[in-house]
Protein backbone atom coordinates (compact mmCIF):
# COMPACT_ATOMS: atom_id res chain seq x y z
CA UNK A 1 0.00 0.00 0.00
CA UNK A 2 1.67 3.48 -0.86
CA UNK A 3 1.75 6.10 1.63
CA UNK A 4 -0.93 8.91 1.03
CA UNK A 5 -2.03 11.96 3.22
CA UNK A 6 -5.05 13.53 3.11
CA UNK A 7 -6.20 17.45 4.14
CA UNK A 8 -9.41 18.93 4.63
CA UNK A 9 -10.65 21.27 7.59
CA UNK A 10 -12.45 18.77 9.96
CA UNK A 11 -15.40 20.92 10.72
CA UNK A 12 -17.32 22.37 8.08
CA UNK A 13 -20.33 24.53 7.94
CA UNK A 14 -23.27 23.25 5.75
CA UNK A 15 -22.69 24.84 2.47
CA UNK A 16 -19.20 25.81 2.98
CA UNK A 17 -17.04 25.60 0.17
CA UNK A 18 -14.15 23.40 1.65
CA UNK A 19 -10.85 22.16 -0.15
CA UNK A 20 -9.30 18.77 -0.23
CA UNK A 21 -5.69 18.19 -0.44
CA UNK A 22 -4.32 14.81 -1.37
CA UNK A 23 -1.08 13.59 -1.63
CA UNK A 24 0.21 9.64 -2.56
CA UNK A 25 3.19 8.12 -3.30
CA UNK A 26 3.76 6.75 -6.51
CA UNK A 27 6.75 6.24 -8.80
CA UNK A 28 4.72 7.70 -12.02
CA UNK A 29 6.77 5.85 -14.43
CA UNK A 30 6.16 7.16 -18.00
CA UNK A 31 7.05 3.97 -19.95
CA UNK A 32 9.54 6.12 -21.82
CA UNK A 33 12.51 5.53 -19.89
CA UNK A 34 15.12 2.18 -20.12
CA UNK A 35 16.67 0.52 -17.52
CA UNK A 36 20.30 0.21 -17.23
CA UNK A 37 20.42 -2.69 -19.45
CA UNK A 38 18.85 -1.07 -21.85
CA UNK A 39 15.21 -3.05 -21.76
CA UNK A 40 11.87 -0.49 -21.15
CA UNK A 41 10.81 -0.21 -18.09
CA UNK A 42 7.05 -0.87 -18.47
CA UNK A 43 4.69 2.49 -17.88
CA UNK A 44 3.16 2.61 -14.51
CA UNK A 45 1.39 6.01 -13.48
CA UNK A 46 -1.76 6.55 -11.94
CA UNK A 47 -4.44 7.03 -14.57
CA UNK A 48 -7.71 7.63 -12.51
CA UNK A 49 -8.14 9.59 -9.31
CA UNK A 50 -12.10 9.59 -7.98
CA UNK A 51 -13.42 11.15 -4.93
CA UNK A 52 -16.83 10.44 -4.08
CA UNK A 53 -18.78 11.98 -1.29
CA UNK A 54 -21.42 9.65 0.20
CA UNK A 55 -21.43 7.58 -2.81
CA UNK A 56 -21.54 10.62 -4.64
CA UNK A 57 -18.50 11.15 -7.04
CA UNK A 58 -17.60 15.20 -6.66
CA UNK A 59 -14.21 15.27 -8.57
CA UNK A 60 -12.56 12.61 -10.88
CA UNK A 61 -9.46 13.21 -12.92
CA UNK A 62 -7.45 11.14 -15.48
CA UNK A 63 -3.81 11.42 -15.24
CA UNK A 64 -1.22 10.66 -17.98
CA UNK A 65 2.43 10.39 -18.29
CA UNK A 66 3.93 13.74 -18.24
CA UNK A 67 2.58 14.10 -14.56
CA UNK A 68 5.03 14.29 -11.81
CA UNK A 69 5.95 11.03 -9.66
CA UNK A 70 4.19 11.39 -5.96
CA UNK A 71 1.07 13.53 -7.52
CA UNK A 72 -0.71 15.87 -5.36
CA UNK A 73 -4.27 16.95 -6.19
CA UNK A 74 -6.22 19.47 -4.80
CA UNK A 75 -9.58 20.10 -5.45
CA UNK A 76 -13.10 21.88 -3.60
CA UNK A 77 -16.83 20.29 -3.15
CA UNK A 78 -19.64 21.95 -0.95
CA UNK A 79 -19.74 20.46 2.35
CA UNK A 80 -23.36 19.27 2.13
CA UNK A 81 -24.08 16.83 5.24
CA UNK A 82 -21.41 14.88 7.50
CA UNK A 83 -20.33 11.57 6.11
CA UNK A 84 -17.68 9.47 4.12
CA UNK A 85 -15.02 11.05 1.73
CA UNK A 86 -13.79 7.95 -0.18
CA UNK A 87 -10.74 8.59 -2.32
CA UNK A 88 -9.48 6.55 -4.67
CA UNK A 89 -6.16 6.24 -6.58
CA UNK A 90 -5.97 3.63 -9.88
CA UNK A 91 -3.23 2.56 -11.55
CA UNK A 92 -1.91 0.70 -14.80
CA UNK A 93 0.08 -2.27 -13.07
CA UNK A 94 -0.08 -1.54 -9.10
CA UNK A 95 -3.04 -1.88 -6.93
CA UNK A 96 -6.18 0.45 -6.84
CA UNK A 97 -5.97 2.45 -3.73
CA UNK A 98 -8.55 3.54 -1.76
CA UNK A 99 -8.88 5.48 1.08
CA UNK A 100 -12.13 6.92 3.31
CA UNK A 101 -12.11 9.29 5.47
CA UNK A 102 -15.12 11.11 7.44
CA UNK A 103 -16.43 14.67 7.11
CA UNK A 104 -18.14 16.24 9.92
CA UNK A 105 -20.02 19.19 9.15
CA UNK A 106 -22.65 21.10 11.47
CA UNK B 1 10.84 33.31 -15.81
CA UNK B 2 9.98 37.05 -15.55
CA UNK B 3 7.27 36.66 -13.22
CA UNK B 4 10.19 34.35 -10.67
CA UNK B 5 12.51 36.79 -11.07
CA UNK B 6 10.51 39.86 -9.75
CA UNK B 7 10.66 38.38 -5.98
CA UNK B 8 13.69 36.76 -6.38
CA UNK B 9 15.21 40.65 -6.89
CA UNK B 10 12.99 41.99 -4.13
CA UNK B 11 14.91 39.21 -1.76
CA UNK B 12 18.46 39.47 -2.92
CA UNK B 13 17.17 43.21 -2.15
CA UNK B 14 15.97 42.25 1.51
CA UNK B 15 19.04 40.01 1.68
CA UNK B 16 21.44 42.90 1.00
CA UNK B 17 20.08 45.42 4.06
CA UNK B 18 20.24 42.14 6.75
CA UNK B 19 23.98 41.83 4.43
CA UNK B 20 25.89 43.24 7.19
CA UNK B 21 24.77 41.44 10.33
CA UNK B 22 24.71 37.92 7.99
CA UNK B 23 24.65 37.69 4.52
CA UNK B 24 23.49 33.66 4.72
CA UNK B 25 21.01 32.46 3.52
CA UNK B 26 19.44 28.93 2.94
CA UNK B 27 18.05 27.00 -0.02
CA UNK B 28 14.49 28.35 0.88
CA UNK B 29 15.37 31.57 0.48
CA UNK B 30 16.09 31.00 -3.09
CA UNK B 31 13.70 28.79 -3.82
CA UNK B 32 10.23 29.82 -5.87
CA UNK B 33 7.14 31.40 -4.02
CA UNK B 34 5.68 28.01 -5.39
CA UNK B 35 8.29 25.73 -3.89
CA UNK B 36 8.21 27.31 -0.48
CA UNK B 37 4.77 27.13 -0.26
CA UNK B 38 5.04 23.57 -0.68
CA UNK B 39 7.52 22.82 1.73
CA UNK B 40 5.33 24.93 4.20
CA UNK B 41 2.34 22.88 3.50
CA UNK B 42 2.37 19.70 5.21
CA UNK B 43 -0.03 17.76 3.06
CA UNK B 44 1.84 19.11 -0.19
CA UNK B 45 5.14 18.51 0.62
CA UNK B 46 5.93 14.81 -0.19
CA UNK B 47 8.39 14.86 2.14
CA UNK B 48 6.12 13.70 4.42
CA UNK B 49 5.55 10.38 3.09
CA UNK B 50 9.02 9.53 4.13
CA UNK B 51 8.11 11.10 7.60
CA UNK B 52 5.16 9.07 7.36
CA UNK B 53 7.29 5.99 7.10
CA UNK B 54 9.97 6.90 9.62
CA UNK B 55 7.01 7.42 11.84
CA UNK B 56 5.81 3.75 11.42
CA UNK B 57 9.42 2.45 11.32
CA UNK B 58 10.18 4.43 14.44
CA UNK B 59 7.67 1.40 16.87
CA UNK B 60 8.49 -1.21 14.42
CA UNK B 61 10.78 -3.93 15.99
CA UNK B 62 13.52 -5.11 14.32
CA UNK B 63 17.17 -7.57 14.64
CA UNK B 64 17.86 -9.99 17.32
CA UNK B 65 17.29 -7.99 19.99
CA UNK B 66 13.81 -7.47 18.76
CA UNK B 67 13.58 -3.86 20.25
CA UNK B 68 11.90 -0.53 18.32
CA UNK B 69 13.96 2.75 18.26
CA UNK B 70 10.83 3.85 20.44
CA UNK B 71 11.72 0.79 23.07
CA UNK B 72 14.42 2.91 23.78
CA UNK B 73 13.71 6.75 22.63
CA UNK B 74 10.43 6.61 23.37
CA UNK B 75 8.31 9.43 22.00
CA UNK B 76 10.56 10.74 19.14
CA UNK B 77 8.42 14.31 19.30
CA UNK B 78 10.69 14.55 22.56
CA UNK B 79 13.42 12.53 22.42
CA UNK B 80 14.71 13.60 18.39
CA UNK B 81 14.20 17.33 19.08
CA UNK B 82 17.23 19.35 17.51
CA UNK B 83 19.05 16.03 17.47
CA UNK B 84 19.62 16.32 13.88
CA UNK B 85 20.66 19.63 14.15
CA UNK B 86 23.93 18.34 16.31
CA UNK B 87 25.09 15.85 13.59
CA UNK B 88 27.49 15.18 12.43
CA UNK B 89 28.42 14.14 16.25
CA UNK B 90 31.65 13.25 16.99
CA UNK B 91 31.80 8.99 18.23
CA UNK B 92 34.24 8.63 21.09
CA UNK B 93 34.91 5.01 20.75
CA UNK B 94 35.14 5.05 16.82
CA UNK B 95 37.29 8.55 17.05
CA UNK B 96 35.94 10.38 14.25
CA UNK B 97 32.25 11.96 13.38
CA UNK B 98 28.94 10.23 12.41
CA UNK B 99 26.31 11.52 10.41
CA UNK B 100 22.90 11.04 11.04
CA UNK B 101 22.37 7.96 8.83
CA UNK B 102 25.20 6.51 10.16
CA UNK B 103 23.92 6.89 13.66
CA UNK B 104 20.79 5.12 12.92
CA UNK B 105 22.60 2.53 11.24
CA UNK B 106 25.16 2.18 14.06
CA UNK B 107 21.86 1.96 16.78
CA UNK B 108 20.54 -0.92 14.36
CA UNK B 109 23.74 -2.69 14.42
CA UNK B 110 24.53 -2.21 18.23
CA UNK B 111 21.48 -1.79 20.07
CA UNK B 112 18.89 -3.54 17.87
CA UNK B 113 21.36 -6.28 16.68
CA UNK B 114 19.63 -5.94 12.94
CA UNK B 115 21.37 -5.14 9.51
CA UNK B 116 22.09 -1.79 9.06
CA UNK B 117 20.10 -0.23 6.35
CA UNK B 118 21.68 0.49 2.65
CA UNK B 119 22.66 4.37 1.99
CA UNK B 120 19.51 5.70 0.30
CA UNK B 121 17.10 3.04 0.90
CA UNK B 122 13.64 4.25 1.33
CA UNK B 123 14.07 2.62 5.04
CA UNK B 124 17.00 4.56 6.03
CA UNK B 125 15.38 7.78 4.26
CA UNK B 126 12.32 7.64 5.91
CA UNK B 127 13.70 7.48 9.61
CA UNK B 128 16.56 9.98 9.36
CA UNK B 129 13.47 12.03 7.46
CA UNK B 130 11.12 11.30 10.66
CA UNK B 131 14.44 12.23 13.00
CA UNK B 132 15.27 15.60 10.92
CA UNK B 133 11.55 17.01 11.16
CA UNK B 134 11.81 16.80 15.05
CA UNK B 135 14.58 19.94 14.10
CA UNK B 136 12.24 21.61 12.10
CA UNK B 137 12.69 25.62 12.93
CA UNK B 138 15.32 24.74 15.72
CA UNK B 139 19.16 26.05 14.96
CA UNK B 140 22.06 24.22 13.32
CA UNK B 141 24.09 23.49 16.68
CA UNK B 142 27.22 21.16 15.95
CA UNK B 143 29.38 20.58 19.07
CA UNK B 144 32.47 22.55 18.66
CA UNK B 145 34.59 20.14 20.87
CA UNK B 146 38.16 19.97 20.34
CA UNK B 147 37.96 16.23 18.76
CA UNK B 148 36.04 17.78 15.93
CA UNK B 149 38.40 20.44 14.48
CA UNK B 150 40.78 18.38 12.57
CA UNK B 151 37.42 16.94 10.98
CA UNK B 152 36.15 20.36 10.38
CA UNK B 153 39.61 21.04 9.15
CA UNK B 154 39.52 18.83 6.73
CA UNK B 155 36.33 19.37 5.50
CA UNK B 156 36.69 23.19 4.97
CA UNK B 157 39.49 21.81 2.89
CA UNK B 158 37.68 20.21 1.00
CA UNK B 159 35.34 22.67 0.08
CA UNK B 160 37.58 24.70 -0.80
CA UNK B 161 39.93 22.74 -3.13
CA UNK B 162 39.26 22.40 -7.08
CA UNK B 163 38.64 19.22 -8.11
CA UNK B 164 37.27 16.98 -11.55
CA UNK B 165 38.00 17.51 -15.14
CA UNK B 166 35.89 21.42 -14.56
CA UNK B 167 38.66 22.17 -12.01
CA UNK B 168 36.24 23.27 -9.70
CA UNK B 169 35.56 23.80 -5.71
CA UNK B 170 32.76 24.11 -3.66
CA UNK B 171 33.22 27.66 -2.52
CA UNK B 172 34.01 29.40 -5.87
CA UNK B 173 30.18 28.52 -6.66
CA UNK B 174 28.73 28.65 -3.04
CA UNK B 175 30.94 31.19 -1.48
CA UNK B 176 32.32 33.04 -4.40
CA UNK B 177 29.11 33.20 -6.90
CA UNK B 178 25.76 32.26 -4.83
CA UNK B 179 23.01 34.23 -6.39
CA UNK B 180 24.18 34.19 -9.88
CA UNK B 181 23.47 31.53 -12.66
CA UNK B 182 25.03 28.30 -13.33
CA UNK B 183 22.91 27.83 -16.91
CA UNK B 184 19.15 27.94 -16.01
CA UNK B 185 20.03 27.50 -12.18
CA UNK B 186 20.48 30.49 -9.23
CA UNK B 187 23.23 29.14 -7.29
CA UNK B 188 22.73 28.79 -3.44
CA UNK B 189 24.80 29.12 -1.07
CA UNK B 190 24.76 25.18 0.05
CA UNK B 191 23.47 25.60 3.52
CA UNK B 192 22.26 21.95 4.47
CA UNK B 193 19.43 23.35 6.48
CA UNK B 194 17.13 20.52 4.67
CA UNK B 195 18.00 17.13 4.62
CA UNK B 196 17.10 14.74 3.85
CA UNK B 197 14.88 16.85 1.52
CA UNK B 198 12.63 16.22 -1.44
CA UNK B 199 13.90 17.19 -4.97
CA UNK B 200 11.70 17.52 -7.38
CA UNK B 201 14.35 16.93 -10.12
CA UNK B 202 15.22 13.60 -7.98
CA UNK B 203 11.43 13.27 -7.87
CA UNK B 204 12.11 11.63 -4.56
CA UNK B 205 13.76 11.96 -1.38
CA UNK B 206 17.91 12.23 -0.91
CA UNK B 207 20.46 12.61 1.84
CA UNK B 208 22.83 15.60 2.27
CA UNK B 209 25.38 12.98 0.40
CA UNK B 210 23.85 12.13 -2.38
CA UNK B 211 23.64 15.72 -3.35
CA UNK B 212 27.35 16.26 -2.54
CA UNK B 213 28.07 13.66 -4.83
CA UNK B 214 25.74 14.86 -7.43
CA UNK B 215 27.66 17.94 -7.54
CA UNK B 216 31.11 15.92 -7.54
CA UNK B 217 29.70 14.45 -10.78
CA UNK B 218 28.71 17.97 -11.72
CA UNK B 219 32.20 18.90 -11.91
CA UNK B 220 33.20 15.74 -13.48
CA UNK B 221 35.13 14.79 -9.95
CA UNK B 222 35.07 11.17 -8.97
CA UNK B 223 32.04 11.16 -6.29
CA UNK B 224 32.32 10.33 -2.58
CA UNK B 225 31.32 6.46 -1.60
CA UNK B 226 28.47 6.85 0.30
CA UNK B 227 29.42 7.28 4.59
CA UNK B 228 33.30 7.92 3.06
CA UNK B 229 34.96 9.93 5.81
CA UNK B 230 35.69 12.45 3.79
CA UNK B 231 31.98 12.73 3.22
CA UNK B 232 31.14 13.09 6.58
CA UNK B 233 33.98 15.96 7.32
CA UNK B 234 32.65 18.08 4.69
CA UNK B 235 29.09 17.36 5.79
CA UNK B 236 29.97 18.37 9.06
CA UNK B 237 31.89 21.56 7.42
CA UNK B 238 28.87 22.43 5.86
CA UNK B 239 26.69 22.35 9.33
CA UNK B 240 29.21 24.21 10.99
CA UNK B 241 29.15 26.90 8.64
CA UNK B 242 25.56 26.79 8.76
CA UNK B 243 25.81 27.44 12.39
CA UNK B 244 22.52 28.92 13.68
CA UNK B 245 20.42 28.87 10.53
CA UNK B 246 16.80 26.96 11.12
CA UNK B 247 16.57 23.60 10.33
CA UNK B 248 13.80 23.13 7.74
CA UNK B 249 13.87 19.41 7.21
CA UNK B 250 12.26 17.67 5.13
CA UNK B 251 12.79 20.58 2.87
CA UNK B 252 11.81 20.91 -1.08
CA UNK B 253 13.86 22.08 -3.41
CA UNK B 254 13.73 22.46 -7.19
Amino acid sequence: MARVLINFPQRAKRGDIIEIKTLIQHPMETGYRLDNKGAAIPRDIINCFTCTYNGEEVFRAELFPAISANPFIAFSTVATQSGELVFSWSADRSQTQTETRQINVE
Amino acid sequence: MNGLLGPLLALAGAAALAAAADDRRSGYDFASPEIRAMQDDDTANPGNLWVLQGETLWDKRAGAADRSCADCHGDARVSMKGVAARYPAFDAALARPLDLEQRINQCRTEHQRAEPLAWESEDLLAVTAFVARQSRGLPITVSSSPELRPFLASGRELFEQREGQLNLACSQCHDDNWGKRLAGNLIPQGHPTGYPLYRLEWQGLGSLQRRLRNCMTGVRAEPFDYGAPQAVALELYLMERARGMPMDAPAVRP
